[in-house]
Parts: C-alpha cells; sequence; structure tokens
C-alpha cells in the first residue's frame, strides 16, 4: 500500500485468526492488528481524527500548543502528527507509567507534566483541566470526551471489521476513553443484528483508585452504557497471563491491555462452546508489547509479573 | 458459604480497614443491606434512590453489576463481588 505521508496511513490494519486459540471451527477468535499503525498503537486513530475535527472547526490553527491528559498512547500520537503538523504538544501523564512512553514523547518533541501516581489518569485528568482553564489559548483535545475520538471508529475501525468479518457476532475491546467501543459498537450495532459489543476494563492496584472522596471519581464523557452488552473488570494477573499466551501459540507481541481484552474474548468464546453457538469473535489488539518492557510483565512468573505491576499503570 | 466482597481503601473506613469481608444475600440490594448490618453508613456510599452511586462500580465475579440486573442483579454463595471507585482509565 502506498501513501503520501505518514498521517495518511493510519487505519486499515490486518484482521488475523488466532487458529490454535480459537476453542472451535464453529467459535473463532480474530485479532485486529492495531499495532500496525505508524506510532504502534490504535490511539493513531483518535488522535488524528480529534485533530483533523479541531482543525476544520477551526480551533486548532498553525504554531498552536496542544495539551492532553495521557496515560501514553494517545500522547504518542499526537505527538506524531503534532511534530508533522507544526504544533506543539504538552501532556500531562501519571508518574507511575513505564518510561519508555516518556522516552517517546520527548522524541517526538512533546513536553511531559507528571501528574501523582496516587489516583493514575484520574489525576491526569484533573491537573489537565486546571493547565487548561489557566491557559485559554491551549488547545485541549480532551479523549475522553471529545466525540472525534469514537467517530474515528464509527468511520474506520467499525467499517473495516465488518469489510473483514462479516460473519462477527462479538466484538470485544478495552474501556478507557471509551472511544473504540462506543464508535466501533455504535457502527456495528447498526449493521449486524444482534451483535454483542463487550468491554475490558484493566483492573489497576490500590493505588490507582486512591481518590481521597467517591466525589472525586469519573466517567468519561463518551461513554454511553447502552452502546454494550457488558463489561469485564480484568486484573493484571489475567491480562499478563493472556498476553504470554497470544504470544506463546499464535505469536503475537501485544501490550498488556491486550491481554486483558483477549481474557474476556475468551471468556465469551467459551460460553459459546458450552451454549452450542457459533461465534466470530473480534478483539482490538491495541499496541505491541515495546513499551512495555521494563514493566517485567514479559519475564520471571506470574506473581512476579503481577507483583511488578502493582501500581504501574500497565494500560 | 458466602460470598466475599472487596472493599476499596476508600471505604475501609467503614469496614475497620479490612480489605474484603464476608456478606449473604441472594442479590446484590440484599448483599448490601447485609454490609449495612455490620458496617453502619456503608450502603449510603453506594447506593442513592434505590441504585448505584453513578462513581461506585461493582462487579460480580469480575462482571459490571450495571449489565446484570444492578440492585437486583442475582448473587450466589460463593461468588466474589468487588467494589471500586470509577476512575479514568489509561488512554
Amino acid at each position: 500500500m502506498r501513501y503520501d505521508n505518514l498521517l495518511a496511513s493510519v487505519g486499515h490494519t490486518p484482521l488475523v485468526g488466532l487458529p490454535t486459540m480459537s476453542p472451535s471451527p464453529q467459535v473463532r477468535l480474530w485479532a485486529k492488528l492495531e499495532d500496525r499503525n505508524p506510532t504502534g498503537s490504535v490511539k493513531d486513530r483518535a488522535a488524528l481524527s480529534m485533530i483533523e475535527a479541531a482543525e476544520a472547526d477551526g480551533t486548532l490553527t498553525p504554531g498552536c500548543t496542544i495539551l492532553e491528559p495521557t496515560s501514553g498512547n494517545t500522547g504518542i500520537s499526537l505527538a506524531m502528527a503534532a511534530r508533522l503538523k507544526g504544533y506543539k504538544l504538552i501532556c500531562v501523564m501519571p508518574e507511575n507509567t513505564s518510561p519508555e512512553r516518556s522516552q517517546l514523547l520527548r522524541m517526538w518533541g512533546a513536553e511531559i507534566i507528571s501528574s501523582p501516581a496516587a489516583g493514575g489518569s484520574n489525576e491526569a485528568v484533573r491537573v489537565a483541566k486546571e493547565i487548561s482553564a489557566q491557559n485559554p489559548d491551549w488547545v485541549m483535545l480532551y479523549q475522553y470526551g471529545n466525540p472525534a475520538n469514537a467517530d474515528a471508529h464509527y468511520r474506520g475501525t467499525g467499517p473495516e471489521l465488518l469489510a473483514d468479518l462479516p460473519t462477527i457476532t462479538h466484538f470485544v475491546a478495552g474501556l478507557g476513553t471509551t472511544g473504540t467501543l462506543m464508535g466501533c459498537g455504535r457502527f456495528l450495532r447498526e449493521n449486524v443484528p444482534g451483535i454483542s459489543i463487550v468491554a475490558a476494563e484493566p483492573r489497576y492496584g490500590e493505588l490507582v483508585y486512591g481518590l481521597r472522596n467517591l466525589d472525586e471519581g469519573f466517567v468519561p464523557e463518551l461513554y454511553d452504557p447502552d452502546v454494550l452488552t457488558t463489561r469485564f473488570s480484568v486484573g493484571p494477573r489475567d491480562a499478563v497471563r493472556r498476553t504470554r499466551e497470544l504470544l506463546e501459540q499464535e505469536g503475537i507481541f501485544a501490550g498488556i491491555s491486550t491481554g486483558a481484552i483477549l481474557h474476556a474474548a475468551l471468556g465469551i468464546a467459551a460460553k459459546a462452546v458450552k451454549a452450542g453457538e457459533s461465534a466470530d469473535i473480534a478483539f482490538i489488539v491495541c499496541d505491541g508489547g515495546w513499551k512495555y518492557l521494563s514493566t517485567g510483565a514479559y519475564e520471571g512468573t506470574l506473581d512476579e509479573a503481577e507483583e511488578a505491576l502493582d501500581g504501574q499503570l500497565w494500560a | 458459604m458466602a460470598i466475599e466482597v472487596s472493599i476499596p481503601t476508600i471505604l475501609r473506613t467503614y469496614t475497620d480497614g479490612a480489605k474484603s469481608v464476608e456478606a449473604t444475600g441472594a442479590t446484590l440490594g440484599a448483599v448490601i443491606n447485609d454490609l449495612e448490618a455490620h458496617f453502619p453508613g456503608i450502603a449510603d456510599r453506594l447506593v442513592d434512590a434505590g441504585s448505584l452511586r453513578r462513581f461506585v462500580n461493582i462487579y460480580i465475579n469480575d462482571e459490571d453489576v450495571r449489565f446484570l440486573g444492578g440492585i437486583d442483579a442475582e448473587v450466589a454463595d460463593g461468588d466474589n463481588v468487588t467494589v471500586l471507585p470509577a476512575v479514568a482509565g489509561g488512554a
């Protein structure tokens, strides 16, 4: 495939079958390899879509400074696009993220403001909103509430999935901003009667839930529970186990959040087998494992990996 | 057998610091009532006017109860109930 430039090559990712992990010829798993995007994650779609929407409505003009709370991937995607398009980028990122992420952000020219580890992305969002209020000329694209995030998946990921897998019965993705699930979910529900839309939400260590009070909780503005069929919470042990199985059995080297998604997908596959139903279950490979090698998830025992991930934002 | 309920840090002031406690009940609502009987005040932090508070997520065996009938979700002996504050996910 030939493209005019790197940004034009976002999307159109392969969908590959998992012949070994699929439980039967009637119940099949399919991985959408979003790590094949330009900066190596699904977030290239949302980042480019949000930037283009802001350019189109005049919010973003040449030389602007973009501000964004991120645990890594969206920031990295924005940093690449900002560099090519001539914007400055400031990311608010929790301290408890892997060093690969801050290193990549700096390489693409982004400035990083650290937010406290306790509270995780919640704190990053809070700090970014404060900074945004103090700097009204900076543009916060705000992935948790920007419809262009979900729209990237409604226009791109969803139609790609349906074209490659017209027999799709289930779609499984991670729940962060909720953009992938809302966008793909809406598109697929409109086009595939009876489809199930399933969320896999990473369950972190206690530090990440360290709010001062419950009123500081957060539900992304993009989230509409009616789009989902159900939602699972997946802890680090299952996420790491599945991440390793995906590499060992299918050769796919994915990040840890993908392991959480695969865990939910396998649960659904097992239910379909038990019910004697056929199923084509597509799930998102959010990114490759490269940025998480330093977390300890990829070597040693599961106990060691689980302990190493405690307190880290692993997805 | 009973139902094991994981309590988040922020609500452990009600459980004398216990990370997980046991409760009984056939529905989530009944489990919460049972918790309230042992740990007065905790129900009000979880439920408001008969439904879960906006920033409270509860899971039965890792599935979000909002997709299982909410307060009326069925619970069985041996199930795990996990309470977590709703926080922003990684992105």
